[in-house]
């Protein structure tokens, strides 16, 4: 079992999914959190760099476990950030016929997005984010560190 | 609030299915108490349902967690089922708030607990305790690791 005691948030590394320029934060999402939909829908267009990290709660967001693998599947193919920002724009489409059509939207594999998604690796990937999140106090999402 | 090496009361209250639980029950292992204000608060909901996202972890560490609040037990079984957590939930409804009242926790002008936590040892001790600086916050999972380190 992972050691979930307090620790600094980690600095963003190469595997992170950053995208933007300039000052960077680190946020802390869930992908099935209303709140979060609201937040990032907010932030599009601002200058500065994000670092999305996941932290889905599925007792409270039963759907948000599958969001985030399929964010992080999308990755795998280079598509992450359009995978969130489709998933944030529409939350009314969620179940897995609406996956499959944004990974034809999207221009992905389905075939390996879908391996993906439900890979050990890529559920590792999720809970890892989560895991510094706790770590690092998260209670509620969003949550944003400035990194600077 | 109860503070630590005090021996923490015991009690039996009804849990959501309206069973008898008491905290010598649990005698030889450990026990977390979860104070908390009201089933379905917005507030209460996040705290409990990102706690149930580490109970494997806590439990691993041999540590029992227990929900306790003021509403009925029908309250938390709904409470528990809209969640989708398995944390029992114990219902200090009569009189109302006694449980929190011992362990300092109850806030007499709102008539509820206030969100606090308690870690009792395997030998009914209190090992450590924490109240939040108001209702409407919560802290998350890692104060509750580092309290069991």
């Amino acid at each position: 079992m992972a050691d979930l005691s307090s620790a600094p948030v980690p600095p963003p590394g190469p595997d992170d999914h950053v995208r933007g320029e300039g000052d960077m934060a680190i946020v802390y999402a869930d992908l099935g959190c209303p709140r979060c939909a609201a937040a990032w829908a907010d932030q599009s267009g601002r200058p500065g760099r994000i670092a999305f990290r996941h932290f889905p709660v599925a007792s409270k967001h039963p759907r948000s476990p599958a969001l985030h693998a399929a964010a992080e599947a999308a990755g795998l193919q280079g598509r992450f950030f359009a995978m969130v920002d489709s998933l944030y724009s529409d939350r009314g489409r969620v179940d897995d016929p609406h996956l499959w059509e944004r990974v034809e939207r999207l221009g992905l594999d389905l075939d390996r997005f879908e391996a993906d998604r439900r890979s050990a690796a890529v559920a590792a990937r999720v809970r890892r984010d989560f895991e510094s999140g706790i770590r690092a106090g998260v209670a509620a999402t969003p949550a944003i560190f400035e990194v600077g | 609030m109860i503070a630590a090496g005090q021996p923490a009361p015991d009690f039996t209250l009804r849990d959501q299915d309206g069973e008898e639980v008491s905290l010598k029950d649990f005698k030889g292992g450990k026990v977390l108490l979860i104070f908390y204000p009201f089933d379905f608060s917005p507030t209460c909901s996040d705290q409990l349902s990102l706690y149930q996202e580490v109970k494997p972890e806590i439990e691993e560490k041999g540590v029992t967690m227990l929900g306790v609040s003021v509403d009925s037990p029908y309250a938390h079984k709904a409470f528990q089922e809209k969640l989708g957590i398995d944390t029992r939930l114990l219902s200090d409804f009569e009189p109302k708030g006694s449980v929190s009242r011992a362990y300092g926790s109850y806030l007499d002008a709102i008539g509820m607990s206030n969100r606090t936590l308690v870690l009792v040892d395997e030998d009914g001790t209190v090992a450590w305790a924490y109240e939040s600086p108001n209702p409407g916050e919560f802290p998350s999972a890692n104060v509750i690791f580092d309290a069991l380190a």
